[in-house]
C-alpha cells in the first residue's frame, strides 16, 4: 500500500506541526498549561473538536453506525450531547475558578490534599486508558499505509508529538490541533460528497442521508432496511439493543465526555467565563460537521459493499484481474470490485469460500434463503475505502490516512498536557515542593511532558500485544462520569458540598464502575448477569448517581465547608467577581481574567 | 461597590440562571433520550424525508438541536448578565 501521496500528505502535515511546534513555544507556566489564557473562543472551538476527535471518531464510528444502524445513535448522541453539560454547567465556571487542571479545581474547591490526589488518580487512569488507543491508531496507519514497523510507526507519532506538546506546551497543542481540524474535517467530508453524490445524487450527506437512492424512487434508509432484511440482518433503523441499556449508554457517554479532564481543560484557555461558554458551542459546530456526516457515510457505505461485493465472482491473486473481470461480466456475472482486492492485502477484509462456488455471499444470522455468510469485513474498512468505493482520485486515500494520523495524534496531545500537568503541577507544584519557582515548574512540566510521551508510546505498543484497548475504553467514560463529573459538578452547584462528601464520592464512584466493568469484561462476560441489562460500556451512567447520593448523605452528616470556601463558590458562579478565598489561593492566586 | 449592596443582586442573577440551564437541559433531554430512544417508536409513524423521525432525532436532529442550545445559553446569558450588571 506504500503510496506517493500518502506519504507526501503524511511528511506535509507533520512538517506544518513541527513549524508551528517552533512558532507557538511556551515561555511560562502560563503558556504551557493554559496557553497564556487568551485564545479565540472560536480557535479553541476548532482546538477542542480536534482535541475531543480521536482516531476512533474519524476512522471506527461511520463503520459501527454501518453495522448497528439504529444502535449506534448511542455513539452520535453520547459524544455530542456531553458538550450541552459542559457548556451549561461546568465549563463557565472552571474558566471562573482560574486554574490550571481539574485537580486544582477539586483540591481547592474541597480544601484539601487527600481530595487532589484521588482526583490525580482518576485524571490519569482516564487519561493513559485512552492514549493507548491513539498510540496504537497511529501504528497501525503507519504500518498498514506506509510499510512502516508498527513500533517504529508508533516511535515517529512520539517524535512528533514530543515536538509540540514538550517545546509548546498547551500553546503549541492549541494551535497544532487547529491545523489537524482542518486537515481531519477536509478528509472526511470529500469522500462522503462522492459518495452521497453516487448513492442519491445529493452532494449534501445530511439531506442524502434521509433522500431517495439515486434513480430508485425509494428512499434510501427504506431501500437499504429491505435490502438487508432480504440478507438475514436486522433493519437498519430497529435496534439490536434493549431500551435500558441505549439509555444508559448514551448517557455515560455524555456525562463521561463532559467528566474528561483533556476536554475541560481546554476550555481554561479562553480569556473568561462568557468566552467559555462560546468557545463550547463553537466547539459541537465543528464537532457536529463530522458527527451528523458520520451516519450518512455509514449507511451509504453498508448500501454500497452489498451492492458491490454480495453475489460477486471472486478473482484469486495469481489471475489476470482485467481479463477474468472481462470474463465473469461475458458470462453475466458481477466481478469482485477493485478496490476489494486492493484493501484484501491488510487484513481488514476476509472472505472464506465455504459452498465452493467461487461467489462472494454476504449473509447476516438469518438468511431467508440459509445460505451460509463468507465475507466478513472489519469495521474500519467503511472510512478508509471509501475514497477507492466512490472511484475517487488516488490523492484522496492520501489525506484519509494524513486525516487518521491528524485526528489520534491531536487527542494524543491533549491527554499528554493533562498527565504532565497533573504531575508537574498537581504533584510537585501544589503537593510536595509548594514553595517551587515558575521557571522549575516549567522545567518540571517540559520534563513530565517528555515522560508521558515516552510512557504513552510504550503503552500503546504493550497494549496492542495484550488486544484489550478497545475493552478499557468503557473504563474511560464510566469513570469519568462516576467519579470526576459528581464532585465537579457539585461543587459549582452545592455549596454545602464539603471535603468528605467529595472524598466518599469520588472513591465509590471510581470502586464501583472499575469493579463492575472489570467483572463484566474479563471474569464474567455473560449479558444475563448484568445489572438491571445495563453494559459495563452504560454502567458508569448508574454508578454516577450512586457516587452523588453516596456524596451527598456523607456531605450532609459532617461539618459544612468552611466560610472562605462557600464564598469562592459564590464567586466562581458569577462572571468577574473572583477574588481570592481559602489556602488553595494563599498557595496559588487565581488567574485574573481582564 | 460596597458589599451590601452587590450580594443579593447575584442571588437573583444565580436564581435565574439556573432557571434557565433547568429549562435547556429539559429540551436537552426530551430531544435525545425522548424523541431518540424512550418514544421513538410513537415518532417514527411520521418520516422526515425518507428516515423515520425518532430515528432521525437519534442520528441527526438530536445533535442539530445541541448545537442551537448551547448558543442560545450564550445569548440568553447575556442578557441576564446585562439585566444585573454582571461583567463576562
Amino acid at each position: 500500500m506504500l503510496d506517493a501521496w500518502t506519504l507526501f500528505f503524511v511528511i506535509t502535515t507533520f512538517a506544518l506541526y513541527i513549524g508551528i511546534a517552533i512558532w507557538a513555544r511556551a515561555g511560562s507556566t502560563d503558556d504551557f498549561y493554559v496557553a497564556g489564557h487568551d485564545v479565540h473562543p472560536t480557535v479553541n472551538g476548532m482546538a477542542t473538536a480536534a482535541d475531543w476527535m480521536s482516531a476512533a471518531s474519524f476512522l471506527s464510528m461511520a463503520g459501527l453506525i454501518a453495522f448497528m444502524g439504529y444502535g449506534g445513535s448511542v455513539y452520535l448522541m453520547g459524544w455530542t450531547g456531553g458538550f450541552v453539560l459542559l457548556a451549561l454547567l461546568l465549563a463557565p465556571f472552571l474558566r471562573e475558578f482560574g486554574k490550571f487542571t481539574v485537580p486544582d479545581f477539586v483540591g481547592d474547591r474541597y480544601y484539601s490534599t487527600t481530595a487532589r490526589i484521588i482526583a490525580v488518580v482518576c485524571a490519569l487512569f482516564v487519561s493513559f486508558t485512552y492514549i493507548a488507543g491513539q498510540m496504537k491508531g497511529v501504528g497501525v496507519a503507519f504500518s498498514g499505509f506506509l510499510g512502516v514497523p508498527f513500533e517504529w510507526g508508533i516511535a515517529i507519532g512520539m517524535v512528533i508529538v514530543f515536538f509540540y506538546a514538550v517545546l509548546g506546551g498547551m500553546k503549541g497543542v492549541t494551535y497544532t490541533q487547529v491545523a489537524q481540524y482542518c486537515v481531519l474535517i477536509f478528509a472526511f467530508t470529500v469522500p462522503a460528497i462522492f459518495m452521497s453524490l453516487i448513492i442519491t445524487g445529493n452532494p449534501v450527506p445530511q439531506l442524502g442521508f434521509i433522500g431517495e437512492a439515486k434513480g430508485e424512487g425509494v428512499a434510501m434508509l427504506t431501500k437499504l432496511n429491505t435490502v438487508l432484511n432480504d440478507l438475514g440482518f436486522g433493519e437498519y433503523t430497529r435496534s439490536d439493543k434493549a431500551r435500558i441499556d441505549m439509555f444508559c449508554i448514551t448517557a455515560a457517554l455524555m456525562f463521561g465526555t463532559a467528566g474528561l479532564p483533556h476536554v475541560i481543560i481546554r476550555f481554561f484557555t479562553v480569556k473568561s467565563a462568557g468566552a467559555a461558554r462560546v468557545s463550547a458551542g463553537w466547539a459541537l459546530v465543528f464537532i457536529a460537521l463530522l458527527y451528523t456526516t458520520a451516519p450518512a457515510v455509514g449507511a451509504f457505505a453498508r448500501i454500497n459493499f452489498i451492492d458491490t461485493v454480495n453475489e460477486s465472482t471472486y478473482i484469486a491473486d495469481n489471475e489476470d484481474y482485467d481479463a477474468r473481470a472481462a470474463e465473469i461480466e461475458a458470462d453475466g456475472g458481477k466481478p469482485v470490485p477493485t478496490w476489494y482486492k486492493t484493501w484484501e492485502t491488510t487484513g481488514l477484509l476476509a472472505f472464506e469460500d465455504k459452498n465452493g462456488d467461487g461467489v462472494m455471499q454476504y449473509r447476516g444470522p438469518d438468511a431467508p434463503d440459509g445460505v451460509e455468510n463468507e465475507v466478513s469485513p472489519d469495521r474500519d474498512i467503511f472510512v478508509l475505502a471509501n475514497p477507492q468505493i466512490a472511484n475517487l482520485p488516488g490523492w484522496v486515500i492520501g489525506l484519509v490516512v494524513a486525516g487518521g494520523l491528524a485526528a489520534a495524534l491531536s487527542t494524543a496531545a491533549g491527554l499528554l498536557m493533562v498527565i504532565s500537568s497533573a504531575v508537574s503541577h498537581d504533584l510537585c507544584r501544589r503537593t510536595i515542593f509548594k514553595d517551587m519557582t515558575d521557571k522549575d515548574e516549567l522545567r518540571v512540566a517540559r520534563a513530565s511532558a517528555a515522560g508521558a510521551v515516552l510512557a504513552a508510546g510504550l503503552l500503546g505498543i504493550f497494549s496492542s500485544q495484550l488486544g484489550f484497548v478497545a475493552q478499557v475504553v468503557a473504563f474511560a467514560f464510566g469513570l469519568a462520569a462516576a467519579s470526576l463529573f459528581p464532585v465537579i459538578f457539585l461543587g459549582i452547584f452545592w455549596k454545602r458540598m464539603n471535603r468528605e462528601g467529595a472524598i466518599a464520592a469520588m472513591v465509590t464512584g471510581l470502586a464501583t464502575t472499575f469493579g463492575y466493568i472489570y467483572w463484566f469484561k474479563f471474569v464474567d462476560t455473560d449479558p444475563a448477569h448484568w445489572l438491571f441489562g445495563v453494559s459495563p460500556e452504560g454502567i458508569g451512567f448508574v454508578f454516577m448517581w450512586v457516587a452523588a447520593a453516596v456524596g451527598v448523605v456523607v456531605a450532609l452528616a459532617t461539618k459544612a465547608p468552611p466560610q472562605d470556601i462557600q464564598d469562592l463558590v459564590e464567586d466562581i458562579r458569577v462572571p468577574g467577581m473572583r477574588t481570592p478565598h481559602g489556602s488553595g489561593d494563599t498557595e496559588m492566586a487565581p488567574l485574573s481574567d481582564r | 461597590m460596597a458589599e451590601g449592596d452587590k450580594r443579593p443582586d447575584h442571588k437573583a442573577y444565580w436564581r435565574e440562571t439556573v432557571r434557565l440551564t433547568i429549562s435547556l437541559l429539559i429540551i436537552w433531554f426530551a430531544v435525545s433520550y425522548g424523541a431518540g430512544i424512550l418514544f421513538r417508536d410513537f415518532l417514527d409513524q411520521v418520516s422526515i424525508g425518507g428516515a423515520p423521525l425518532g430515528f432521525w432525532f437519534a442520528q441527526q436532529g438530536a445533535i442539530y438541536v445541541f448545537v442551537v442550545l448551547i448558543f442560545v445559553y450564550c445569548w440568553a446569558m447575556r442578557r441576564i448578565e446585562k439585566k444585573y450588571g454582571v461583567e463576562a
